[in-house]
């Protein structure tokens, strides 16, 4: 568990966040820029000093103001990933990757150094330096020269922020491998909504120095609150299913989702493994009856619990298909032309083909490694 | 013009090469300790000591030299504890020579050593000290090596002019011939005797010769490391 409560005035604007998290797992902080997200991790990674608070790592305490306990930051034992990677110019990939290391000697090494350089792909790079390398391979030696520090907690400030699509493409297979196969806690920093559905476990919402909403990222994916911080149009419930079919000439897998079946366009997900899908309130069709003789894969019998404004002109119908929840943003006009009110049973179309870069394959449980 | 050197130039050349290296080894580490201070400490008081550090750009030499003879003279407050406690005496020595020069060419250091310290990026401390790193530690492994391209412009041309050091050296040390007749006090000397005329141009032309050495010496190294550290 990560315990949180912290107060930072600054000049612009206060931070006051407070919040529980459970860990291992990735705790994505989400916010528009100047939200307070670096502000927050500077704080838990003891580099910047709140005026009051506390910070609490699997019931260590790290920061207490009331009992005037600050460990250093040297001695935390969290490690930081920045978003600019801060590699030492002076010394080799290699050299920046033991710096943590050598001083950790005293802790239990439970990161070996040529599992690192294996994982992250970095083996080519050991004798280069800093300055010869691209963006994306100096975020992965700065991810890998934290986790060698032997790290409690890894935190990630926006770490793909400066990288482009591509290198960014390169480097999030890497976060997503270090999540499921080392079971370190980490706090994510993005203003991606994309890199948080991938990645987190769990969203802490920030706006403007407070904590909006806390929670799973399933539950998050259907608050209110997130609306005020994402487009419109990423708005969507987000659901973890197993696959249960494959079609590999279709490219579709089947997810046994709630007390229904969903076909999602995925193609790299071997059978009973866990998908993590978004399904995008725009996407999604509402039918008072059963329909025939349409192209739509997907058709999820569930019943209307809430109805709640979107905009002027749109509301945002939840559905609860079995158990799980799926939102569909319509039309008002449509919404009093089927006459829906909560309680009624209707069913939710969703075309496989609309899932197209929303679903993505979570792995195995986390091993606690000795 | 005969091109080897005589024994009375290549004791003077010996001797300024021994005052400028002695120079540079004294005040190195004082002259970090004043970068750093004058860079990263917030005290009352820091704008004079700023301006105490870049008194000897300004001073006559001559006054320098002066101070220096009141505060280590035999009977000067330092110069008699030297004295009385080491049995060290500065004045009219090589080491006093030494003395002089350093002092004359501290600020020219503190400049260049201030110049690459500003430049260190403080976030890689940050990065080193989530790392596990110390402040001693972080000082002699990250910010130490980022400052030494400054470190080594800096004793370099400290190093090439203490070389030609003059007015303080004469006036604290005087002008005694194998102990503080350096390059600079032998081309004095030479002008002052009326068939000195050859041996004044041939020491003013090794001067020459060993400031440009120094100067493009200094320039070579920074550029190396500056290289090494991707810049």
């Amino acid at each position: 568990m990560l315990r949180v409560s912290l107060l930072k005035r600054r000049r612009e604007f206060t931070l006051d966040a407070a919040f529980n998290a459970p860990t291992p797992g990735v705790i994505a902080l989400f916010g528009r820029s100047g939200s307070g997200k670096t502000t927050l991790i500077d704080m838990l990674a003891g580099l910047l000093p709140p005026d009051e608070g506390e910070v609490q790592l699997a019931g260590t305490v790290l920061t207490d103001t009331r009992a005037r306990l600050a460990v250093a930051p040297e001695r935390r034992r969290i490690g930081y990933v920045f978003q600019d990677a801060r590699l030492f110019p002076h010394l080799t990939v290699a050299g920046n990757l033991r710096y943590g290391q050598k001083r950790a000697s005293h802790v239990p090494q439970y990161i070996r150094f040529e599992e690192v350089t294996g994982l992250l792909g970095l083996d080519a790079l050991l004798r280069r330096r800093p300055h010869e390398l691209s963006g994306g391979e100096r975020q992965r030696v700065a991810l890998g020269r934290a986790l060698l520090s032997q790290p409690q907690l890894l935190l990630l400030d926006e770490p793909l922020a400066s990288l482009d699509a591509a290198r960014r493409e390169e480097v999030l297979p890497y976060l997503e491998a270090l999540r499921d196969w080392l079971s370190i806690p980490m706090v994510y920093v993005s203003h991606q909504f994309e890199e948080v559905l991938r990645l987190a476990t769990y969203i802490v919402l920030l706006e403007a120095g407070s904590v909006l909403a806390a929670g799973p990222v399933e539950e998050v994916s259907l608050s209110a609150q997130l609306r005020r911080v994402v487009t419109q149009d990423l708005v969507g419930a987000v659901l973890t299913g197993v696959v249960t079919a494959l079609d590999a000439g279709a490219g579709t897998a089947e997810l046994a989702i709630g007390g229904g079946r969903l076909q999602v366009s995925l193609r790299e997900a071997p059978l009973g493994a866990r998908v993590r899908v978004q399904l995008l309130a725009r996407d999604i069709i509402l039918a008072i009856q059963p329909i025939q003789g349409l192209s739509v894969r997907n058709a999820l019998l569930g019943t209307v619990t809430e109805i709640t404004p979107d905009d002027a002109a749109a509301v945002l119908v939840r559905v609860d298909v079995g158990g799980a929840i799926v939102l569909a943003r319509i039309t008002e006009s449509a919404r009093a032309a089927l006459r829906l009110s909560p309680g009624d049973a209707v069913w939710a179309l969703v075309k496989a083909v609309s899932t197209r870069g929303h679903a993505f394959r979570l792995f195995g449980t986390p091993q606690r490694r000795a | 013009m005969n091109v080897s050197l005589s024994s009375a130039e290549l004791e003077a050349l010996r001797l300024s090469l021994a005052v400028a290296t002695r120079s540079v080894a004294f005040s190195l580490p004082l002259a970090v300790l004043a970068a750093w201070i004058l860079t990263r400490a917030r005290f009352p008081g820091r704008t004079l000591f700023d301006a105490f550090v870049h008194l000897p750009l300004v001073l006559p030499p001559v006054a320098v030299g002066y101070v220096l003879l009141l505060l280590f003279g035999v009977h000067g407050p330092i110069g008699g504890w030297l004295r009385a406690h080491w049995g060290i005496q500065l004045p009219f020595t090589t080491a006093g020579a030494a003395l002089a020069t350093a002092v004359m060419t501290f600020p020219l250091m503190v400049r260049a050593i201030r110049l690459s310290l500003e430049n260190v990026d403080r976030g890689l401390e940050a990065a080193a000290r989530t790392l596990g790193a110390g402040a001693a530690d972080r000082f002699l492994t990250i910010t130490l090596p980022l400052m030494l391209p400054g470190i080594l412009a800096g004793a370099v041309t400290a190093f090439a002019a203490g070389l030609g050091e003059f007015g303080a050296v004469i006036t604290f040390a005087a002008n005694i011939p194998g102990v503080t007749r350096t390059l600079p006090l032998a081309l004095y000397t030479a002008m002052q005797s009326p068939d000195g005329d050859e041996l004044a141009l041939r020491l003013a032309m090794l001067s020459f010769l060993l400031g440009l050495g120094g100067l493009l010496a200094a320039e070579l190294l920074v550029r190396r490391v500056r290289r090494r550290l991707g810049r």
